[in-house]
């Protein structure tokens, strides 16, 4: 079970409950064991929840433009907390206002995000990219 | 009639309780010193003395005890996360009656290993990684406590992939192993039941033998469990009745709090935070009591608010602490010195049920403010019972009740603020805890007679 085990939230002050009820409901049909901790969710609680349930991928979602802000360090702080190379995805309404997605994207990867995701994305294209992830690093520990 | 025997052996005073079942009703309570040292029975022969003075010869069909005798159920809880499983294991240990010495977070290391050896837990309670979730770790605090020398049972509450790993390891050391569930089985959820029926059976077996217990176990017929279960069964009870409600225990270097309710929000937007409560809680303030700890009570709240509240001079203050600090057996003589133990029991209490309670937070977000609510919220519950001799023989608990409960030194606690009060005059609450066990009903009639009066 450990193996397809993520979490999932959406992360700051951001109280949208209702995407994140759709995303934990697709992620858990499509056979991944989510650890969903809802929504208002800080960088912390992603960690400890990663940590405690030996998590491979981190799902961070934003919907009110804040999102830049409450992701930073997150990468680092994994870092710290010994979680070298766990998957972290973000999605959403992620920047204030509206930006060109191909710079949002370089900016997200920059601050160390394996895959970005603007608004509107469907469930199935995440889980497309989760199922990849996820294939990529069972064959790594495989090999 | 039908007399049964209820003992309480305490750190200081072994009680007694007789009740009659066929009447049914309380038929005296007693209490004398306890005399561990040397033999228990003997402290417990004179209070059983004193108490046939008052109701005449007794023939005891069933007896039962409960124990905090010398320094109670003591435990260490380890696990991963310090919020998660860490507090869950601790959680956990208060719950079964454990005084818990000492948590630890992550891996275990060499100078743990040393103070642990120093501590000499009754029972280490080992956690860590939810079902299939992080093994790591507590395979790894196994492989470290495999190699001290055993002196305690090891109770095994952690990721259940790992659990036949660390067993067989801790076994390969010598230790004693009991597995059971795990404390945190998905992530924050709550699973402490199993644990803690594992504690007792430990309590039962090992440490009544090591706590000079053996010689007054000839006496007792059945259950034996450490003190504070005793009591969070008799609220647990007693809450069926009454609803919702809370206590404390205000002793001379502890004091515990206990909360028998959900705790849910009671104000509407309010995001839950953090692990789930247990329905019935008990925490433990090491540091607040109203002798050894006086201190601690000072600490807590400042110097000036213990001399504000008490309406004496700093030094009266701080001459009288040092005093009950030196000799914690004298009891207030003086007016002065009354409004003193008043103004740090009422500071105590304060700080237990602040500190016990959950908090509220406002958060300003882009879509108007939300609030976030951490651990339990207690602002509605309508009954505090008291308990503890430091605070009966003041003989003003309730007025130091209201006083703690009206304190405007916390505005984002969600402790109690206009509960009423119930005093344990005749300290009763460990008894009918006892006495619940094989007979319920009526130790919920008992109690409600006894708090209605």
């Amino acid at each position: 079970m450990g193996d397809r085990t993520m979490v999932l939230g959406v992360i700051g002050a951001d109280v949208h409950a209702v995407g994140n009820q759709i995303l934990n409901f697709a992620f858990t049909q499509a056979g991944y064991n989510v650890i969903n901790l809802g929504v208002m969710v800080s960088q912390e609680e992603f960690i400890e929840a990663a940590i405690e349930s030996a998590a491979k991928a981190i799902v961070v979602s934003s919907l009110y433009g804040h999102g830049e802000l409450d992701c930073r360090g997150l990468r680092e702080k994994c870092d710290e907390a010994g979680l070298k190379g766990i998957l972290l995805y973000v999605g959403g309404n992620v920047v204030v206002g509206k930006q060109p997605f191909a710079e949002v994207e370089k900016r997200f990867k920059a601050m160390g995000f394996d895959r970005v995701f603007g608004p509107g994305t469907p469930p199935e294209t995440t889980i497309a990219a989760l199922n990849e992830d996820f294939a990529a690093l069972e064959a790594g520990e495989k090999r | 009639m039908k007399a049964v025997l209820l003992i309480d052996f305490g750190s200081t005073y072994t009680k007694v309780t007789a009740v009659d079942l066929d009447a049914p009703q309380l038929l005296g309570t007693a209490q004398s010193y306890t005399t561990v040292e040397e033999d228990v029975s003997i402290g417990l022969e004179k209070a059983l003395a004193q108490l046939t003075r008052q109701t005449g010869p007794l023939n005891f069909q069933e007896r039962y005890a409960c124990s905090s005798a010398a320094g109670g159920l003591r435990m260490i809880a380890s696990g991963l996360v310090p919020s998660l499983t860490a507090e869950a294991a601790k959680r956990a240990a208060l719950g079964a009656g454990a005084k818990v010495v000492k948590t630890y977070a992550y891996e275990l290391t060499e100078e743990d290993l040393e103070e642990i050896q120093a501590l000499k837990p009754d029972i280490f309670l080992l956690c860590g990684g939810t079902d299939g979730g992080n093994q790591d770790c507590v395979i790894h605090n196994a492989r470290m406590l495999a190699g001290m020398a055993p002196c305690f049972p090891i109770v095994l509450a952690g990721n259940r992939a790992a659990s036949r790993a660390c067993e067989q390891t801790l076994a390969q050391g010598g230790h004693e192993v009991i597995p059971c569930q795990n404390v945190m089985p998905t992530f924050n959820q709550l699973n402490i039941e199993p644990c803690q029926k594992v504690i007792r059976e430990v309590f039962l077996r090992r440490i009544v033998a090591a706590k000079g217990l053996t010689k007054a176990s000839r006496l007792i017929s059945g259950i034996l469990m450490p003190t504070p279960a005793a009591v969070l069964a008799a609220l647990t009870l007693l809450s069926q009745s009454l609803g919702e409600l809370m206590a404390v225990d205000l002793g001379g270097a502890t004091t515990d709090v206990y909360s028998i309710t959900a705790g849910l929000p009671t104000r509407g937007g309010t995001v839950l935070r953090g692990l789930p409560e247990p329905y019935a809680k008990r925490t433990v303030e090491g540091d607040i009591g109203m002798r050894y700890s006086a201190q601690g009570v000072v600490e807590a709240v400042g110097l000036d608010r213990v001399v504000q509240a008490s309406g004496q001079t700093e030094e009266a203050v701080l001459d009288w602490i040092a005093r009950i600090r030196r000799k914690p057996g004298i009891l207030a003589q003086s007016q002065a010195e009354a409004q003193m133990d008043f103004a740090l029991a009422s500071l105590a209490i304060e700080v237990g049920l602040a500190r016990h309670a959950g908090t509220i937070e406002q958060v300003f977000t882009p879509m108007g403010v939300a609030y976030q609510q951490t651990g339990k919220d207690l602002t509605r519950v309508s009954r505090l019972v008291l308990t503890g001799g430091a605070l009966i023989h003041t003989g003003q608990a309730e007025a130091i009740a209201l006083q703690a409960m009206a304190t405007q030194q916390y505005p984002n606690s969600l402790m109690p603020r206009s509960a009423g009060v119930l005093v344990d005059k005749r300290y009763i609450l460990s008894a009918m805890g006892l006495l619940s066990q094989n007979h319920e009903a009526l130790a919920k009639d008992l109690m409600i007679k006894e708090f209605s009066a």
